[in-house]
């Protein structure tokens, strides 16, 4: 009876440093964009960030909970020993949040998906036997992390040369931007609440069909372009500003797109991203209330909010600075790319979730960000950075497995 | 702390390469109170206005240098980063050949012959026009890097570029006329005066030849 207490003890404090350190990084990512365009101040970001990030993980988290939880280790091997992936659960939040700190410190771009997955396979593989890994669910989301920034990519590319096409290229920009601009915003929400509709929201209780869903999501969409095409049709332009900058009125137009994709994006993060912290911590919880591995129990309410609540706390603590310096220096992402870019990846992101995948955001905003700059967007991008990143990405896998090797290795003598 | 998403995004050399147009111009511009100066036989205000010319070279050659550090051959752009730098050299030189002709004027404490003062203040302030029209055109840069360099913009700088050539002809007549001028009066002239007086002349109608360049330069990033 006490073991179990420290083990749920110990997974929920490390689940909060790993959501902390999604928070401070990952989430800051995301939301930097918003802010660097000028569509929303930091605080309005965190605010953003933390109801969305919270709506994501409640109402679509549910699929990439699930897949954390047990999908990557056959736990099948493992019902005669529990406590094994109960320390290796343990030892994968703490590696993968260890190797978040070290990295946040060094400012090397790792993606919280890729750490947790790394950590979770190694200890699977060296600490109980390389037949404990699901191979093949492991296999699917490798590709998944080549696929999502190249779709993220491909998507953003279109959505971007659209605009080009619609608005930007056209005599008069800003009369273009007011009417096609809120068949954007139609287009983000509709995506984003279909999924979560159609995907997320038999985890929460509620089973709608199909026909329904449809109907639900195209509403809901209406009526937040219809919000949307009212705040637009109140911006004046000014003609001062205007003389130096063509497009001010018409990036303007644009920021209340972003107001849409910056919510999408927060949702989308929430949906895919919490589940690397709330996963693992799930996963000890069930163990260690049932004593049973195959407990088909449902994530308890008590782990999301444990969940949302680290991670708003690492964006209070650290993300609203890491959001003023991105922000400050991604001032060639304006909102007509920003959009195109957040829309691409919230829209990749989320029906990954939907199909339980966890992917990288940080990784799919970047893929997003070259297919704009494809479609030659924009000014300027550094491809030795984009190196790095790759590189990087590489790096992390093995550095959380070793990581999560050497505490798994260490709980096995320390704890009961 | 570095970050990934930031570093992606290389230091735009857009708003630089307009702000190094904008101080091309104004050094160019000081050549018309220079040669009312240098007309009016005061050499202590041309003096004062040869330094600023010299200040703003400067400075616009400081600028130059530093868009060229951070124009490394890693970065993705839109047009080839080797047009943007000759784009950047063009404009650059519109300075240069004002330091130079400013200089010449000073160093030898020219006088402009009568004849041909009136005639000679215009053409110079046609250059300054040209040059000014060069600025206009590349202060559509950024406009242009929104649109992807196709569609309305386009066709808004061609425009602008028409018109730089059309100024910049204008200044080529004028030069030959000024050229005619002088060659009716140079019996009457100093030989050594006369022969730089024609290289006076030539400095500074390539300021508007260095501004026609300018508008080269943007056509072919229009063509990509």
């Amino acid at each position: 009876m006490e073991a179990q207490f420290v083990y749920i003890g110990l997974a929920a404090a490390f689940g909060v440093f790993m959501a902390w350190g999604i928070g401070s990084n990952d989430v800051a990512n995301a939301m930097a964009t918003s802010v660097g365009s000028k569509v929303l101040t930091i605080k309005q970001a965190i605010l953003v960030a933390a109801s969305f990030e919270f709506l994501g993980a409640v109402l679509a988290g549910g699929e990439v909970t699930s897949t954390i939880r047990k999908s990557i280790v056959d736990a099948s091997l493992l019902s005669d020993t529990p406590e094994l992936l109960i320390y290796g659960m343990l030892s994968s939040l703490l590696a993968a949040g260890t190797w978040l700190l070290i990295a946040s410190r060094n400012g090397w771009p790792v993606s919280t998906t890729h750490s947790i997955v790394g950590a979770i396979v190694g200890f699977a593989a060296v600490g109980i036997g390389v037949d404990a890994v699901s191979w093949n669910k492991v296999g699917t989301i490798v590709i998944s992390w080549v696929v999502s920034p190249l779709t993220a990519g491909f998507i953003a590319f279109l959505i971007f040369a659209s605009v080009q096409r619609l608005i930007l290229r056209q005599e008069d920009p800003l009369a273009k931007a007011k009417r096609y601009v809120p068949v954007y915003i139609f287009l983000a929400a509709f995506t984003i609440t279909l999924v979560t509709i159609h995907k997320g929201l038999k985890h929460v209780g509620l089973d709608v069909d199909l026909r329904d869903s449809y109907l639900l999501a195209i509403g809901l969409s209406l009526a937040i372009a219809l919000i949307g095409a009212y705040a637009i049709q109140r911006i004046k332009p000014s003609p001062k500003i205007e003389k130096k900058q063509h497009f001010y009125t018409v990036e303007r137009v644009f920021g209340v797109l972003m107001i849409v994709t910056a919510c999408s994006m927060a949702f989308a993060h929430g949906s895919n991203d919490v589940a690397n912290a709330i996963g693992p911590l799930a996963a000890v919880f069930s163990i260690a209330q049932t004593g049973l591995i195959t407990a088909e129990s449902a994530t308890p309410p008590w782990v999301l909010l444990l969940g949302g609540v680290g991670i708003v706390i690492g964006l209070a603590t650290y993300g609203r600075h890491v959001i003023a310096t991105v922000g400050e220096k991604i001032t060639q992402l304006t909102p007509s790319r920003g959009f195109a870019a957040e829309l691409a990846a919230a829209t990749t992101i989320v029906i990954a979730s939907g199909t339980g995948i966890p992917v990288s955001t940080t990784h799919t905003l970047v893929g997003a960000v070259l297919g704009v700059g494809l479609a030659r967007g924009i000014e300027a991008i550094d491809l030795r950075v984009v190196g790095r990143i790759f590189v990087s990405w590489v790096v992390t896998i093995p550095a959380g497995a070793f990581l999560a090797i050497v505490f798994f290795n260490i709980f096995k003598i320390v704890l009961p | 702390m570095a970050n990934l998403l930031s570093n992606i995004f290389g230091t735009s050399p857009v708003r630089p390469l307009e702000k190094h147009v904008d101080i091309a111009y104004r050094c160019t511009r000081k050549l018309a109170p220079f040669f009312e100066a240098v007309v009016a036989g005061d050499w202590d205000k041309a003096s004062a206005v040869r330094n600023d010319i010299y200040e703003l070279e400067h400075k616009a050659d400081n600028l130059k240098k530093e868009i060229r550090l951070h124009l490394p051959k890693s970065l993705f752009m839109p047009v080839p980063r080797e047009d943007l730098l000759e784009l950047l050299l063009v404009q650059d030189k519109m300075a240069n050949r004002t330091k130079d002709v400013s200089g010449l004027v000073l160093g030898r404490h020219m006088a402009i012959p009568e004849a041909i003062a009136e005639n000679f203040l215009i053409f110079v302030q046609r250059n300054i026009d040209a040059a000014k029209q060069a600025r206009k055109s590349v202060r559509e840069l950024d406009e242009l890097f929104t649109t992807g360099f196709r569609g309305a913009e386009v066709t808004l700088v061609s425009s602008l570029i028409e018109e730089l050539d059309r100024i910049e002809t204008d200044t080529d007549d004028r030069q030959a006329e000024l050229r005619a001028e002088l060659f009716a009066i140079e019996d009457g002239l100093a030989p050594v005066d006369v022969i730089f007086l024609y290289r006076v002349i030539e400095l500074t109608g390539e300021i508007a030849d260095m501004a026609e360049r300018v508008g080269r330069r943007l056509e072919l990033l229009l063509s990509h």
